[in-house]
Formats: structure tokens, C-alpha cells, sequence
């Protein structure tokens, strides 16, 4: 596959790994914030061809993993019904609320459907003009200007019937706040490229000056993930802490105007709950007065505060810890014993980017094996 | 959830949403292309949750795929002459 | 799934006069007796059925019987390369070959929704004669119910089969042996793809077509020329990695796999990383795995890949030994990793 291949490619990963070892002099905390990056740190086993001295920590970068629990029970409420067809992508299906998850809802009877854009959700509210078509707005910035593009479609095409359930969420405030946490060991980002490849990274700018820490913004495959590793050790090193970009291909500084012009247009910032971290002020977004018509939370404000009971987060649950590099999932005493992907306590054991997840899938108790020993970089 | 995969723009449509349509190796897909207005059929494309978010920049592209073969020979070369020199040495 | 009632399948089919199923249908009476002589006798047409007794008695040769069922409720009922019928044959003639048999007859039990139109019913049983026919089996016996509407989806499908264990033929998970060489029929995840591109929400367009396909007449050739074959494993829900976890766990070994050495098609692989699937977990249905001694390995591999079904075979790894049962994947950077068995449900309702 074009763009894909050519950055899986063995020798020139093995070629940039023995660079990032011949220049790493002191060990460095680094944290990679999208989901997609863990998942591709894992699934091609990436830690193993870095340094020791290197400590890769995962950061809040899967918005399934953060999206409040008061979200997740009111989005099991609107599913649960009948005159609702709830639209979601498919890792927020077994995330658990305070009670249920949407798979819970569904197999109780809830017309839950799989949608892989919001523009599949729009078709069927056009569809079905009888029901309420509610789609679950979960994602970053990346994911943002989708949900726009189709609450703008909903309105040119005078829908009543379609709205959004808003979870949105934006980076660089939850960076500011692993930064100014107390503990705080994370000493250099690798930003995540599709979030900047709308945003571009402007915004990272006076985030790299006020704590002096360098930022790459990094893809998605192995070769740009050691890249971005390459180029944030080079700063390190060189006592350097500006914002880079690796991802060429994608990003431009200026990011997509298209896209960011859209997203002024529909939505605006607001304060928003991180699940296991707390709030963080302006790391949100909300649909604009103009487009209230369309927020499923004030369109159905009546029924949902008759439903809605107090939020309630699993008291075993570490996900906060672990979304902000402060623990590692196999740190957690719950971790493959009372939590596992089949009962999950919290949404990073779940979600298909959370790192609890990714450890429990590709990490296991070492097993002996003639030539090396697979496990020990835990 | 940042799941989003570069591919072929086949034609681009004139609706709303400019709807096109995306070869991903041979797989193909209806996209909208309303972010990405600079487009042209043959361009690629990086798609997320039914969008072009960007063109790929495939100049840029091109140049750090030929550095990365560039590393690999010199690293090639640099791991053959450590050997032959251990050996010697030894 | 919910209010989606759809029961239309979009096969081309001549014109029927348009009739549905009734709750009738299944009751014993008159419509049941005019639905087993106008729908699935003329299609099955053998001797057993035509009996149309209770069950179906047949003389087998000395030797060890196999016997093996499975239920069919794959949604939408028809995809490109087969429909609920072809696949609720291959898989148990599959499933009777994997067991080191040659599959010789099998039941068929329908299970129908009131309201569904005559005329899918007859597409899929078409299909399901056409495909017995080419695997060299004959559906000898069946039942017939049918459920209130909104009960069922459909149709679903219960098959049995019966088969003659292959002279020398011993397959169970206990046979394999650290050593054993992994072998693999086929490119992956054909069917789970073929599936989803027709599947509400999900639609995209390609020429992958689900490698719904009997694979006994492979497997017999293995045994013919002689080969040691310790397991066989057909790959359905789960995909690849399901089957080796669970040979791995019932053999109490460990195995390691090259990523690069398992086939996957272009078109599978542009779907798996656009929908974010894996196709190591995709559903297929006409794709095994044999454990072989490596001395056996590269006959195997000929063997193989003389069949038009298994002519992509390759060999994929090998069974090691390992305090705990683990499946250990080689990626492409040569970093490993373990390949785990999948938490909760990849795709819904592949097969």
C-alpha cells in the first residue's frame, strides 16, 4: 500500500534505531499522547528497538479512553429509547458508564447502531424520518470538523431529526496539564499528526517555551514514530526545545484552514471533565448557540435530568494515572486480574487505543524462549 | 480514534460534501473531499471517519522515504565494516 | 438488529410469484409437506430424502465415523462469493475434513422467520444444493421451523455431517509437537470483508469475495501422499490467531509466526487498515492450518498448493516449546510480540 509501506520498512527502522543508541547519552522520559501511536508502538513491538534509557510513557490520547462517564450514561440513557437510533463508532460500545455500556443498552434492546462516519448517521436520519437519529461526537480535533461538516449538511437539508451528543476533545490543554502536574516526569511529546494535520501546530508553540520542552509532531507509522523519537532525542541531547514536525506529508504549520475555519464556524471551546484526570478548563467542545438545534443534551435537557444519576467512576479504577504517564497499566494492582478487556473497570482496558488495553493484548508473563525474552521490557 | 489511512482519489463529485471516490489498494470508497478543496483526481489523500483531511504532500514524502534508504544503506555499511574490523582484531 | 427488518437479498434471481413463509409452514401439516416437495426435495433430490422419513439410514465402510454441526446466522444472508446456504455446507464439510474425514452426508435444519419471501428461501437452497453437489455430499435428512416475525432473522441454518475417518488419519491438538511446522492454506481474511462491504453502514466496494470453499479434497490428498499430519484447523470467527491460540492452549505449546509470511491480499489489507480491523482476526471459510513435522513440511507445501484453493499455501512458522501457551508473532521490523486471542467480538455476525 502507497504511504504505508514504505514506513514499515525493516532496515531503515533498524537503521534509525541504532542512530536514536548512538546518541542517547541519559535516559529521557518521552510521551507519545495519540492512541494511534500506542497502537502502533505495540502492535510492531517498537519499545524493543529503542534504548533502555529511553522510557516511552502513554499519554491521554484516546478520547474513548477520556470521554466522562456523565457522557457515557447519557448516551446509555438516549439509546435506551425507542424512539432513538443511536450513533456511535464502535470503541465506545463497551465502555463502561456508571452502570451500562452502550452494548448493554443494545442488548437490551436499544437500536444502537455501528457507524464508521457521522455522515453514515446523517443518511440515516434522511433515512428515517420517524425516529431520532442521536450521534455520540467523540475525538479530537481530528475527528471535530466531520461532525461540522455534518451538523452544517443536517441544517442545509433541514433535519429535525438528527443531533449530536458533543464529547469532543482538544490537546494542547491536557498537555499543559500533564505539564503543570506535580510529578510530572514527561520530558518531551511526540504530537500527534493527525490532530495537527487539521490544527496544524502553532498552538504547540508557547507550550514548548513556557516548560522548555521539545514537541514532534509525529505519524502514525513505525518509521515516522522512530523518526519522531530521532528528532525529540536530538533536542534533548542538544539541550534544544522548540516544536518540529515529522510528519511531513501530512502537516503544514498552518494546519487545514478549510477544517479550522469550519470548526469556528460550529463549535466553540468549553470546559470538559477527562475521565480519571478531572476538568481541565477550555479543553472542550460545544455546538454554538446558532447551532443548538442540533446538541442532543439541550434538545432532550427534560428527559435526560429525569434519567441522569450521579456519575460514578469503578474507586479501583487508575485510568487517571495511567492517561497522564503517571502509572504504567502494569503498575496497577487491578491490572489482568479484576480488570481485563472482557470486565473492564475503565475505558483504557477497553477502548482498542487505550494503553491498559494495548499492554493486555501484546504483553503477557515472560516466556522462556531459546533466543529472547519477551515480556522483561515491561 | 486519529485511525486515518492515505489513499487514491479516483474522481471527485459536485455535491454538498464533494463526495468522492478513494482507492485504498485496490479497495475502494465514497469520501467526502469538501476539506481538502485543493484536490485532483490522482492526488492522495489521508481519510478519517469519511473525510480527506489533507493531500498528501508527496514531494515531501518522497524525500524522507530516500533518506530512509539512504540511513539503511549507511547503516548497512556501517555494521559490515564493524564486523570485518572485529574480526581483524581478533 | 433492531428495527432493521430487512429481509431482501440481493441476489439476481428470476421472477417468483411473490409468496412468504407462514408460520404454517413449519406446523406438519399440508403447507409443510407442499414446502418440502416443492422447495427442498427437487433440489436435494437423493434417495434418503425422497424417503421422507424421519432420518436417513446408510451402510459405511469399517472404520472410525466423524461427526461434527453447526449453526448459520450470517448477516446479510447473501455476500459476494456465497450466501447462508454454500457456507452452511462448506463449513461442516470443512469442519468433517479437519477432523481427517471424508465428508459424506449431512442434515440441514432451517429455522424461519415468518414473512420471509419463498423465493430467498429457494435462492438458498439452490445454493446449498449447488454446493453439495460440487463437495461430493448429499443433505439426506432436515427439519423445518418457523418462528413469529421479529423472532429470527430470516433464516438461520443448523447443518450436521458425517464422514469416514481417512485410512491413518489421527488429527487432534495432542498430536503436535514442538518441531511441527505451521502451514497455511491461503490469504486471509477474505469472507469477514466480504461480509462487511455489503453490511448496512460499513458499505465499500471491491472485488473481494468471500473464500467460502469445500477444502476436503485438499486434505485428502494430504493424507493420500502419505504426510503426517498432526492437526488441522479451519479458520472461521476469530480468524488466524483464534485458531492457533486454541491449538496452542489444547496442545499446551507455544508457536511463533512470521507476519511477513502469511498472505493477505491487497484489497484485504487497504480494507483492514481503512476500518481499523486486523486481518490476523478476520473471519475466513475456506482457509486452514496444518501442523506438520518439519521433515514433512515442504511435501506438505507441494502438495498444497497443486489445489486451486490452497494454491497460495504457505509456511507460516513453527511450534515451539513453552511453560505457558503462547502464540509469538515475528513483525515485520523482526521485533515479537504476542498475538493474543480477541477480547469480545471483532466482527458481529460473519458467519
Amino acid at each position: 500500500m502507497k504511504y504505508v509501506d514504505e514506513y514499515r520498512d525493516r532496515s531503515a527502522a533498524e537503521a534509525v534505531a541504532n542512530e536514536i543508541r548512538r546518541l542517547v547519552t541519559r535516559p529521557w522520559t518521552i510521551m507519545e499522547v495519540c492512541g494511534g501511536q500506542t497502537h502502533a508502538i505495540v502492535r510492531f513491538g517498537l519499545d524493543a528497538l529503542l534504548p533502555e534509557k529511553l522510557t516511552l510513557v502513554h499519554g491521554p490520547g484516546c478520547p474513548v479512553c477520556v470521554t466522562p462517564v456523565g457522557l457515557i450514561d447519557q448516551a446509555v440513557a438516549l439509546a435506551s429509547w425507542p424512539q432513538v437510533v443511536f450513533c456511535t463508532f464502535g470503541d465506545m460500545l463497551r465502555v463502561p458508564g456508571s452502570r451500562r455500556s452502550l452494548f448493554d443498552a443494545k442488548a437490551a434492546g436499544g437500536d444502537v447502531r455501528l457507524v464508521y462516519s457521522p455522515l453514515d448517521a446523517l443518511a440515516l436520519a434522511q433515512s428515517h424520518p420517524d425516529r431520532e437519529i442521536v450521534c455520540f461526537a467523540v475525538g479530537f480535533e481530528t475527528t471535530a470538523p466531520a461532525f461540522a461538516m455534518a451538523v452544517k449538511e443536517a441544517a442545509r437539508l433541514r433535519l429535525s431529526n438528527f443531533s449530536l451528543l458533543v464529547a469532543h476533545v482538544l490537546v494542547p490543554p491536557a498537555m499543559e496539564a500533564i505539564l503543570s502536574a506535580p510529578g510530572n516526569r514527561v520530558q518531551g511529546f511526540l504530537a500527534a499528526g493527525h490532530v495537527c494535520t487539521v490544527m496544524g501546530y502553532t498552538e504547540y508553540e508557547p507550550l514548548a517555551a513556557r516548560h522548555r520542552i521539545p514537541i514532534v509532531v509525529t505519524g502514525f507509522e513505525p518509521l515516522d514514530i522512530l523518526e519522531g523519537v530521532l528528532m525529540l532525542v536530538r533536542q534533548l541531547e542538544g539541550g534544544r526545545a522548540v516544536v518540529e514536525n515529522q510528519y511531513v506529508r501530512s502537516v503544514r504549520r498552518q494546519g487545514n484552514e478549510a477544517a479550522t475555519a469550519l470548526l469556528a464556524e460550529v463549535f466553540e471551546p468549553s470546559p470538559r471533565a477527562w475521565r480519571g484526570i478531572g476538568e481541565i478548563p477550555a479543553s472542550g467542545l460545544r455546538l454554538k448557540p446558532a447551532y443548538a438545534a442540533y446538541d442532543a443534551a439541550l434538545k432532550f435537557r427534560r428527559e435526560l435530568a429525569q434519567t441522569a444519576g450521579r456519575a460514578e467512576e469503578d474507586p479501583e479504577c487508575r485510568s487517571g494515572l495511567v492517561l497522564q504517564g503517571l502509572l504504567k497499566p502494569t503498575e496497577c494492582p487491578a491490572f489482568g486480574v479484576r480488570c481485563t478487556p472482557e470486565h473492564p473497570l475503565g475505558a483504557p482496558m477497553v477502548s482498542g487505543e487505550g494503553a491498559c488495553a494495548a499492554y493486555y493484548r501484546y504483553r503477557k508473563p515472560v516466556m522462556r524462549d531459546a533466543s529472547r525474552s519477551i515480556g522483561d521490557r515491561m | 480514534m486519529c485511525l486515518a489511512v492515505p489513499g487514491q482519489v479516483v474522481n471527485i463529485g459536485d455535491d454538498a460534501l464533494r463526495t468522492g471516490t478513494i482507492s485504498f489498494g485496490g479497495m475502494t470508497k465514497h469520501v467526502s473531499l469538501a476539506l481538502v478543496p485543493e484536490v485532483r483526481v490522482g492526488d492522495y489523500v489521508i481519510v478519517h471517519v469519511g473525510f480527506a483531511i489533507s493531500t498528501v504532500d508527496e514531494d515531501a514524502a518522497l524525500r524522507a522515504i530516500e533518506l530512509f534508504k539512504a540511513m539503511a544503506a549507511r547503516d548497512r555499511r556501517d555494521t559490515v565494516s564493524a564486523a570485518t574490523a572485529s574480526e581483524e582484531t581478533s | 438488529m433492531g428495527n432493521d427488518n430487512s429481509l431482501e437479498v440481493s441476489c439476481p434471481l428470476p421472477a417468483l410469484e411473490q409468496r412468504t413463509i407462514a408460520l404454517a409452514h413449519g406446523g406438519g401439516g399440508r403447507l409443510m409437506q407442499e414446502l418440502i416437495r416443492r422447495t427442498f426435495l427437487p433440489a436435494f433430490d437423493n434417495v434418503w430424502l425422497a424417503q421422507l422419513h424421519d432420518g436417513a439410514v446408510f451402510p459405511v465402510d469399517a472404520g472410525k465415523l466423524a461427526l461434527t454441526t453447526d449453526s448459520y446466522v450470517v448477516r446479510p444472508l447473501c455476500f459476494p462469493g456465497g450466501d447462508i446456504g454454500s457456507l452452511s455446507v462448506y463449513g461442516t464439510v470443512n469442519d468433517l475434513a479437519m477432523c481427517g474425514a471424508k465428508p459424506l452426508y449431512l442434515s440441514a435444519g432451517f429455522i424461519l422467520e415468518e414473512g420471509l419471501p419463498l423465493e430467498t428461501l429457494a435462492r438458498v437452497v439452490t445454493s446449498m444444493a449447488e454446493a453439495a453437489q460440487a463437495a461430493g455430499v448429499a443433505v439426506v435428512t432436515g427439519d423445518t421451523k418457523v418462528v413469529d416475525h421479529g423472532k429470527g432473522d430470516g433464516i438461520f441454518i443448523n447443518t450436521a455431517g458425517v464422514g469416514l475417518v481417512l485410512r491413518g488419519a489421527t488429527v487432534t491438538p495432542q498430536r503436535v509437537r514442538p518441531g511441527d511446522v505451521i502451514l497455511l492454506s491461503g490469504d486471509l481474511g477474505r469472507h469477514g470483508l466480504a461480509v462487511l462491504s455489503v453490511r448496512e453502514g460499513l458499505a465499500f466496494a471491491s472485488d473481494i469475495r468471500s473464500d467460502s470453499a469445500p477444502v476436503h479434497g485438499v486434505v485428502e490428498d494430504l493424507f493420500s501422499s502419505g504426510i503426517e499430519v498432526h492437526c488441522l484447523r479451519d479458520l472461521t470467527r476469530g480468524g488466524l490467531a483464534s485458531a492457533l491460540n486454541e491449538i496452542a492452549m489444547a496442545a499446551r505449546v507455544g508457536m511463533t509466526v512470521e507476519d511477513r509470511s502469511i498472505p493477505v491480499s491487497e484489497p484485504v489489507r487497504g480494507a483492514c487498515e481503512l476500518l481499523g480491523l486486523d486481518p490476523l482476526y478476520v473471519a475466513n471459510e475456506g482457509r486452514f492450518v496444518a501442523f506438520v513435522p518439519e521433515s514433512e513440511a515442504h511435501k506438505a507445501l507441494t502438495v498444497m498448493r497443486r489445489h486451486e484453493v490452497s494454491h497460495q499455501a504457505a509456511i507460516i512458522g513453527r511450534v515451539t516449546e513453552s511453560d505457558e501457551p503462547a502464540v509469538v508473532l515475528t513483525t515485520v521490523l523482526a521485533t515479537r510480540r504476542f498475538l493474543d486471542l480477541l477480547s469480545g467480538e471483532q466482527l458481529p455476525r460473519i458467519c
